[in-house]
């Protein structure tokens, strides 16, 4: 069994049955050495609102922190490209020592009137606040000066972990809100908060709610416009997808604009027709509605359902290991993979709090591995341990997976593949067939060797 | 932009307006801009550069046993692994002293010391390599100092030596951290002693089968040597049978140590003249001799290269490399028609684009920009000199951004682009090809065994320029020859 640094020992837990859910720790900084999958807190900003494709989105501070987030997401934009740039005030030795607020003005000014975006977000990275510079100073100077929102976003890197960027994020996003006409949106109307259009689902699921007949005013971020923002306030309620990152905002919309949330996910057959029964039952004022998403989820998983089976058969009882961001789309993701008959050996992720946990051990099979804020060294031994032919996570996990000779599926923003919704399931299964199935594995040192003790007994 | 700039006076005016939703047809990226640029940018705009950082955690990762540790905050490490893995698609662990807001008002000591020993205790490396990050610059982090406190706290448990280097990632790019990194080894680790016949070669950023070729060339000229740094194997290695904390191979710490006793170094690298580098320092305190070449690219700077080898060794060239020369030679006549004269626009890190353009130049492309996100200030008359076939007129350009590329690129009328993957959108928006050479090269496997060095990869980036230019003449052509 592994050796966990002492301090990383209540981040780890193992499903024993019958006993009750434990407490986990989690929701505490990385410990120093211990080679985190997290990021930081500007990482956790420029996740949550790089989809905005019509706003300029501008690094300040050294060129590292925007050279890293060029166009790395796989998040699309029906429209403006804005998003795919990368902006960096590419701060220098004398601006460390003479402040940099300067070299912001002069770049935003520049690029604003060049680029005529609809709003600029500011993202502060760590030593912005070290230098003294007044970058809310700066943005209101500029937003006087152009006429467009000029937001800065408070998400300096050490200033705590990646969940405190995706609240920073939600922050500046909050200003825009409130701030356009609401007047022509309906009665059946919806916010999608916390989806990114990763791979265009967000229009998979666009086009779901439009078959009930629902309006979804804005997403927030995927392939939105800072118009749809500044008038969401008006949508009827906010269904929170990816809840890690989103709910603060959503809260905040229930304080200031009276509008409910919900937790929902459009991973998996089931959650996906969760989400759709969720909004249907919200507007049962109109019985219709619920009618018409009982038949689309009919349609939509008789569609896919032949093929999925055909996956099921050959992927049972295959095991898979589960590192993600958010411990929301964990238990989606240990649903869908029971779906096709594979069993979840481990699961972790970043930035789970202590309520998620207690629900992942709830869902999850005894002798289940839950982990938080895991490293290399821990996620190698557990994959090992419980022998699993499958891993579910990001870039950084891939080649932990393919050193041993496991199968990959990336679950991450830089997919490029839609895997929300009833034909995300689909491409989700056919993933974890292809990851799983492909002949190259019986080459991998393990397998080979195990092959060989097979054929010598 | 021109479709954005209408949608925004749109939504101004009727801010009822549904917005457009679907996959619609999507504009073309601002990149795509073909007005030319009229006026400076304070900002730089998609860097063709990276942070001084990235070039140190490589260095460390080319030494055997050692885990690389930033000093700064997670994020740091984590972007950079990231990147890494994107182009090698190897594990590349790097651990990080995870600042928060104490460690930034009252020193990072504290975490630098939990960071070390918890690194020593999960990895049990031979070295730490400890680079730190704009964040602990900022705040005025002594390394050094650290590192005593390190020692009078905790000595016992000190179980590896730990290299630092200073890399503020608002000073430099990842070149800049390379080899600050190199020669922060062979600074702290390099030791005196009576000359043992060997050689240091200090060959630069450059791919692992770059890496494999120099290390099958030196020994064919019978040459006891240290390549510094190797991560032809920790970032091009084999699958494993079980899982290994610190990947094999890289150079050894001897002979890091033994640097300081060589006959003689080499260095590759002409904007490199007037730095201190680790070559430059090893000359300065152990009276080892320096070579400075340019990266052997091509056949001009190869020969440069093979000849250096033939006087330290005495030897001749062996035969296998006189062969390689011979044959691209005679690869050159058989291709020559197919693209004389054709423009093409280089960019990346300095050297490698002095190299290319060297390359280019022999076998008749015109480089027609020459462009990188770094500031040596001797870029031009590296090029110049490396190059003396390179048109006046050719555009040399440092501290350049691909953005400012592509609004220069479609006057410039290029027939191709070589270099990292990031002028991907400017070779699509021109319908060009794209050569992917350097790093990063993120949207194909392989980046780490592209070979750039010596005859043989002058041999396979010929082919591979020939190749492109055939397959673009098939692609646009209405008749469709399948017979060039």
């Amino acid at each position: 069994m592994i050796d966990l640094l002492p301090e990383r020992e209540p981040q780890v837990v193992r499903k024993t049955v019958g006993a009750p859910a434990a407490d986990m720790a989690c929701g505490k900084a990385s410990a120093a050495g211990s080679v985190s999958q997290r990021a930081c807190v500007f990482c956790g900003s420029r996740v949550v609102l790089y989809p905005i494709s019509d706003a300029l989105h501008i690094v300040h501070g050294p060129i590292g922190c925007a050279a890293y987030t060029w166009d790395i997401r796989g998040a699309l934009s029906s429209g403006p490209q804005l998003h795919r740039n990368s902006f960096s005030t590419d701060l220098q030795e004398m601006d460390v020592i003479f402040g940099g607020e300067k070299k912001l003005e002069a770049a935003l000014l520049e690029l604003i009137a060049h680029y005529k975006p609809n709003a600029a977000f500011i993202y502060s990275t760590c030593i912005v606040g070290l230098i003294g510079d007044d970058v809310s100073a700066v943005c209101k100077r500029v937003a006087e000066k152009t006429g467009i929102p000029v937001l800065p976003v408070h998400s300096e890197g050490f200033k705590g972990t990646k969940k405190d960027g995706y609240r920073a994020a939600c922050e500046a996003v909050y200003r825009l809100i409130g701030t356009g006409d609401t007047t022509c949106i309906g009665t059946h109307s919806i916010n999608i908060l916390g989806e990114f259009n990763l791979a265009g689902e967000t229009w998979i699921l666009r086009d779901y709610y439009k078959r009930l007949g629902i309006e979804v005013v804005a997403c927030i971020t995927g392939d939105s416009r800072i118009a749809d923002i500044r008038r969401c306030h008006g949508a009827k309620l906010n269904l929170v997808q990816c809840s890690g990152s989103m709910t603060h905002l959503a809260k905040m919309m229930e304080r200031d604009h009276s509008i409910p949330f919900k937790r929902v996910s459009y991973f998996g057959i089931e959650d996906m027709s969760a989400a759709l029964y969720e909004a249907a039952k919200f507007f049962s004022g109109d019985p219709a509605i619920m009618v018409r998403a009982q038949q689309l989820v009919r349609e939509e998983i008789a569609a896919i359902y032949p093929e999925l089976q055909r996956y099921k058969q050959k992927l049972v009882g295959k095991k898979a290991a589960i590192y993600v961001g958010g411990a929301f789309k964990a238990f989606s993701l240990v649903r869908a993979l029971r779906l096709l008959g594979m069993e979840t050996a481990v699961v972790g992720s970043q930035t789970g709090d202590m309520e998620d946990y207690r629900q992942l051990q709830e869902i999850s099979d005894p002798g289940t591995i839950i982990v938080d804020d895991s490293n290399p060294l821990e996620l190698a031994e557990f994959c090992l341990e419980k022998d699993v032919d499958l891993f579910i996570g990001g870039v950084k996990e891939r080649p932990i997976a393919y050193k041993l000779g496991i199968g990959f599926c990336d679950h991450n923003h830089e997919r490029k593949e839609p895997l929300a919704g009833f034909v995300g399931m689909l491409n989700f299964a056919r993933e974890v067939y292809a990851s799983v199935a492909s002949p190259v594995w019986q080459f991998a040192p393990r397998r080979a060797n195990r092959a060989k003790e097979v054929s010598i007994a | 932009m021109i479709a954005t700039s209408h949608l925004r006076v749109r939504w101004r005016e009727d801010t009822d307006a549904i917005v457009p939703v679907g996959p619609g047809p999507t504009v073309p990226p601002p990149m795509e801009d073909a007005e030319p640029r009229s006026r400076h940018f304070s900002s730089t705009r998609n860097a063709c550069k990276l942070c001084t950082p990235l070039g140190a955690c490589l260095v460390f990762r080319g030494v055997e046993g050692c885990v690389p540790f930033l000093h700064g905050s997670q994020g740091c490490s984590t972007y950079i692994r990231r990147y890494l893995i994107s182009h090698f698609r190897e594990p590349m662990d790097i651990a990080s002293s995870n600042f928060h807001e104490e460690s930034a008002i009252f020193g990072g000591s504290g975490n630098f010391q939990k960071g070390v020993l918890n690194v020593l205790r999960q990895y049990q490396p031979q070295l730490i390599g400890a680079a730190t990050t704009c964040l602990a610059e900022t705040i005025g982090e002594d390394m050094p100092r650290l590192l005593h406190d390190l020692r009078e706290k905790h000595g016992d448990s000190i179980t590896a030596p730990i290299v630092t280097v200073s890399t503020a990632s608002y000073r430099g790019t990842q070149i800049d951290g390379f080899h600050a990194a190199v020669k922060a080894l062979v600074e702290q680790l390099g030791q005196p002693g009576e000359k043992t016949g060997a050689v240091n070669l200090f060959p630069g950023m450059v791919s692992a089968a770059d890496l494999r070729l120099l290390k099958e060339i030196l020994p064919d000229f019978g040459l006891n040597y240290t390549l510094l740094p190797d991560y032809s194997e920790t970032m091009d290695g084999e699958t494993w049978s079980e899982y290994e904390k610190l990947q094999s191979g890289g150079t050894a710490l001897a002979a890091i140590a033994a640097t300081g006793s060589a006959e003689a170094s080499i260095e590759f690298g002409r904007t490199l003249a007037n730095t201190e580098t680790a070559g430059a320092s090893l000359q300065k305190k152990f009276n080892v001799p320096r070579h400075l070449l340019g990266l052997p690219i091509g056949i001009r700077e190869s020969d440069a290269f093979f000849a250096l080898l033939s006087v330290l060794s005495g030897r001749e060239t062996p035969v296998k490399y006189s062969r390689e020369r011979g044959r691209l030679v005679d690869s050159l006549i058989d291709g020559h028609k197919y693209i004389f004269e054709k423009r093409a626009i280089v960019y990346g890190e300095e050297d490698l684009v002095v190299g290319l353009a060297s390359f280019l130049c022999e076998i008749g492309v015109t480089p027609v920009l020459c462009a990188s996100g770094g500031r040596s200030k001797h870029f031009e008359k590296a090029l110049r000199d490396a190059a003396p076939a390179l048109p006046a007129e050719t555009l040399v350009k440092e501290v350049f951004d691909f953005a400012e590329m592509s609004e220069l690129a479609p006057s410039l009328k290029p027939d191709f682009l070589i270099g990292s993957s990031k002028g991907y959108q400017i070779a699509r928006s021109l319908r060009v090809p794209l050569i992917r050479v350097g790093f990063p090269i993120h949207d194909r496997i392989g980046g780490q065994r592209v070979l750039h060095l010596g005859y043989r990869g002058a041999q396979e980036l010929y082919d591979r320029v020939v190749n492109a230019l055939m397959d673009a003449k098939q692609e646009t052509s209405t008749v469709g020859y399948a017979y060039l």
